[in-house]
């Protein structure tokens, strides 16, 4: 079991490199710096790309033409870097443009603080450009998670032809792990039938316009299609005790951690609680929460670092037929188990 | 038109022959209006890329403005990009495909507006690409609005009164300032309103073009161009306008032409061979995990609080302590204050080792606090879990700890450290006495470990901090047992 303690911003960087990533575009922010100074520090010792953006707008155009030429590319921010990059994420989507984009989120609105929060959520996972659209998000909870997911998210950006997210908070970023590195992959997809290589046969368009109504149409349908079967295949949850749970907790990032936490300490108490959490946060897990209401819980409890974004989507999914309670906290500071433990007890009387 | 002057017996290859991305029926001709400078740049472009035998290799990123759609006709590689980026977005493509000709096409509004910032940046870091700046002193696709490059007291439809430069700023001269830095190669202003300025422009785009075939880098070719319906004039008159008034204020001129003694960018070839893609990554050299634990440690798990003044080593405690207990196999997680916390002097951290996934990796209610000062005592006493442990520093800290219900181990770490000749080895001494405490690691096998905590430091340091190690476990031992 080959290990190495790292950040978890540093693991991401390994699974870029490992998953053949050529190039790093970014522009520096704290919590998520590290992804920015770990790949300036590796990338050229492969002979591949690191540059250090005039701004978040430049790097995400950066990244829009490493991708056009059919390179496996990287760029991480966090929120206020994020905002900037929407443009270019929209422009890539509408390309049908495989890349992948770390957010590490911090306070906000405006320029907030650098702690831990989850409040680009909607921003990220409702797709926060301009037009019809959808990107792939991935919401690690560990620094192995950093490093897998991030080698995930350039297979599946390849695989979809979409831009992926990895989205996490600062404490994810931040912490380190031990992280077992896993193999360098042995192949790259062939991309050879739309990426402009500047060569006789590669002499492609890359392009988001369609000036007809009809086509552009045609184009939101096609891309509705990719959307649907994403949801239908890439749809990723793990579950904590959630076997004899009475009451259920749903958290992603460093709020499933607090909440594996919560889980030990509740049944310490004599409280069954259990832990859902989403991986995939688009696809986001509508069917699996659906279900949790014919599985009779007590209750469900959603635990974020944001002013109930994730809430809304849970009781979405819920249809009415149950409603999700929310424990949230904000502005840099994390929810501690003690506290989800009361919360639940104050709930559902347990 | 300016076009009728020359017989055309047939298109450049540089052109594709039938415009098939173009939408409706009108294949064979652009969307340019009559008398627009883009159709004859265009041309001169297009002319050039057959003449050098380079159209395959050539990649041209259209912008957004009026020659958003010059992928209609460049039989290359084609990018349409966000407006103001494609230098940005040549940028990329440039480094993806060292060996290719980048074209970034722009127009005033898109590259002097925008996109001000990246051009700029993307001059200074001499990207291999050649701009093609069309300056026609209006935004052409918009409607006639403002640009940059308007002329003092021009009317356009976002300047009714006539362009007011003590509100509205000056026409930038794009030129001028990219002649600024050191970077470009190539820096030139022509004119597209006669047939002896098409000449020259004509020079111009080729010697540009041919820049970045030699990968000399950054040429930057500034063409005055007509806008006839942006201007609201015909072909003609438009030319004349050109002459008598943006010249003026635009002066033809070659900034800069250094190219002969530039020698070409080189960049480097990616390594993506998975063996050596390991070893760069120094996969041998990572931990396997296997070291015994001892079975009747007094832990055999724990979450500890590591706190101080910044620069007391309380960071590279906690990391040595990740490291040591990811040696012997355990779960590990390190967490640092960062940020706003981190100001002030004060530095905290959480360790976790356990057998078992850990959950939150923040200390909340830790086993162990190291407190290497009072503050951090203070602060962080109040958290222990009862029956907990309390390390603390009584070389700096006088007062009594309040806590009764944990074992506490006064050391005098920083008093060790001081003894052993250096301050810096706080760090082991606390990772020696934390040992000592939890049973959970052996000092022999810490000492193995040196090598890798610290790895590339000269042997001396391996050795100081080897006995600051044995100098804080042995503390514990002989006091606390
Ligand atoms: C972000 C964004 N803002 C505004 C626009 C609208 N827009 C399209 S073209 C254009 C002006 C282009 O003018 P210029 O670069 O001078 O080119 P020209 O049309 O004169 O050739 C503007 C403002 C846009 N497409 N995107
Ligand atoms: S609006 Fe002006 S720049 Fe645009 S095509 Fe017409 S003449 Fe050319």
């Amino acid at each position: 079991m080959p290990r190495k303690l790292m950040k978890g911003n540093y693991a991401a960087v390994y699974g870029a490199i490992l998953a053949g990533c050529k190039a790093y575009y970014g522009y520096p922010i704290t919590p998520a710096s590290e992804i920015a100074e770990s790949a300036s520090l590796l990338f050229p010792k492969f002979g591949r790309t690191f540059l250090q953006a005039e701004s978040e707008v430049a790097a995400i155009n950066m990244v829009y033409g490493a991708a056009g030429c059919g390179q496996r590319v990287l760029t991480g921010s966090s929120g206020p870097g994020i905002s900037l990059k929407q443009e270019g994420i929209s422009y890539c989507a509408g390309s049908a443009l495989p890349c992948v984009i770390i957010d590490i989120m911090r306070g906000g609105p405006g320029l907030g603080n650098i702690g831990p929060e989850q409040s680009d959520y909607n921003q990220v996972v409702k797709g926060g450009g301009h037009g019809n659209y959808k990107v792939i998000v991935l919401a690690p909870n560990s620094a192995q998670e950093m490093c897998d997911l991030t080698m995930l998210a350039f297979d599946l950006a390849d695989k979809y032809r979409n831009p992926v997210f990895v989205l996490t908070d600062g404490v994810i970023g931040q912490m380190m792990e031990a992280v077992e590195l896993p193999e360098p992959i042995t192949e790259l997809p062939d991309k050879s039938d739309w990426a402009v290589y500047g060569t006789a046969d590669s002499r492609h368009l890359i392009n988001s316009i369609y000036l007809d109504h009809d086509d552009l149409e045609k184009w939101n349908r096609e891309l509705m299609k990719k959307y649907k079967i994403i949801q239908k295949n890439e749809v990723r949850v793990e579950e904590y005790r959630m076997d004899d749970a009475e009451i259920v907790a749903i958290g992603y990032g460093s709020c499933s951690r607090v909440i594996r936490s919560a889980v030990d300490l509740a049944r310490e108490r004599g409280i069954k609680l259990g832990m859902f959490r989403p991986i995939t946060l688009f696809p986001f897990p509508v069917d699996e929460i659906a279900s949790l209401v014919d599985r009779g819980f007590k209750g469900i409890l959603t635990v974020e670092m944001s002013d109930g974004q994730l809430v809304d989507d849970v009781n979405l999914a819920l249809k009415g037929r149950m409603i999700s309670d929310l424990h949230n906290r904000m502005g840099g500071n994390v929810p501690s188990a003690q506290e989800i433990c009361e919360k639940v007890s104050e709930l559902y009387g347990v | 038109m300016i076009m009728a002057q020359k017989t055309v017996l047939r298109k450049p290859r540089g052109f594709i022959d039938v415009y098939k991305h173009k939408p409706g029926a009108e294949k064979d001709r652009t969307h340019y209006c009559p008398g627009c400078g883009h159709g004859i740049l265009h041309k001169l472009i297009a002319e050039a890329l057959e003449d050098f035998d380079i159209v395959d290799k050539t990649i041209v990123i259209s912008p957004v403005g009026c020659s958003v759609f010059a992928y209609y006709y460049f039989h290359t590689g084609n990018l349409q990009v966000p407006h103001g980026r494609a230098p940005a977005v040549a940028t990329s493509v440039s480094r993806a495909n060292p060996d290719s000709v980048v074209i970034s096409y722009q127009g005033d509004g898109d590259l002097a507006a925008i996109g001000g910032n990246n051009i700029l940046q993307a001059a200074n870091r001499g990207e291999n690409m050649v701009v093609f700046f069309v300056n026609n002193a209006i935004y052409g696709m918009t409607g006639g609005q403002m640009a940059p490059t308007t002329l003092e007291g021009q009317k356009t439809t976002t300047t009714p009164y006539g362009r007011n430069v003590k509100t509205d700023g000056y026409p930038i001269q794009v030129c001028e300032i990219i002649n600024q830095l050191t970077a470009p190669v190539y820096v030139v202003r022509t004119s597209l309103h006669d047939m002896p300025n098409i000449r020259k422009t004509r020079a111009a785009v080729r010697k540009a073009i041919m820049n970045a075939r030699d990968k000399k880098g950054f040429s930057f070719v500034e063409v005055l161009s007509m806008c006839p319906s942006g201007w609201k004039m015909d072909s003609v008159p438009a030319q004349a306008w050109i002459k008598e008034n943006m010249i003026p204020r635009f002066p033809l001129n070659t900034f800069r032409d250094i190219s002969e003694n530039t020698p070409a960018v080189e960049r480097p070839v990616p390594v993506m061979d998975p063996a050596e893609v390991k070893k760069i990554l120094e996969y041998d050299a990572l931990s396997d995990s296997n070291l015994q634990k001892n079975s009747d440690a007094a832990y055999d798990k724990v979450a500890v609080r590591i706190a101080g003044f910044g620069g007391q080593g309380i960071m590279s405690t906690g990391i040595a302590l990740a490291n040591v207990g990811m040696e012997y196999g355990y779960n590990v997680s390190w967490l640092p204050s960062y940020g706003p916390e981190m100001r002030g002097g004060t530095a905290n951290c959480s360790v976790k080792i356990q057998e078992d996934t850990i959950g939150a990796s923040e200390c909340t209610e830790p086993d162990m606090v190291i407190a290497m000062n009072q503050p951090s005592l203070e602060k962080f006493e109040k958290i222990i879990v009862p029956g907990g442990a309390l390390i603390y520093n009584s070389t700096l800290i006088s007062i009594e700890p309040a806590r009764t219900d944990v074992k506490v181990y006064p050391v005098p770490i920083t008093g060790i450290a001081d003894e052993l000749g250096d301050t810096r080895v706080q760090s082991m001494v606390n990772v020696g006495a934390f040992a000592a405490v939890t049973g959970m690691f052996d000092p022999g096998e810490i000492e193995n470990l040196m090598s890798s905590l610290f790895k590339g430091k000269p042997e001396k340091v391996m050795k100081l901090n080897e006995k600051a190690v044995r100098k804080g476990y042995e503390y514990v031992k002989e006091n606390f047992s």
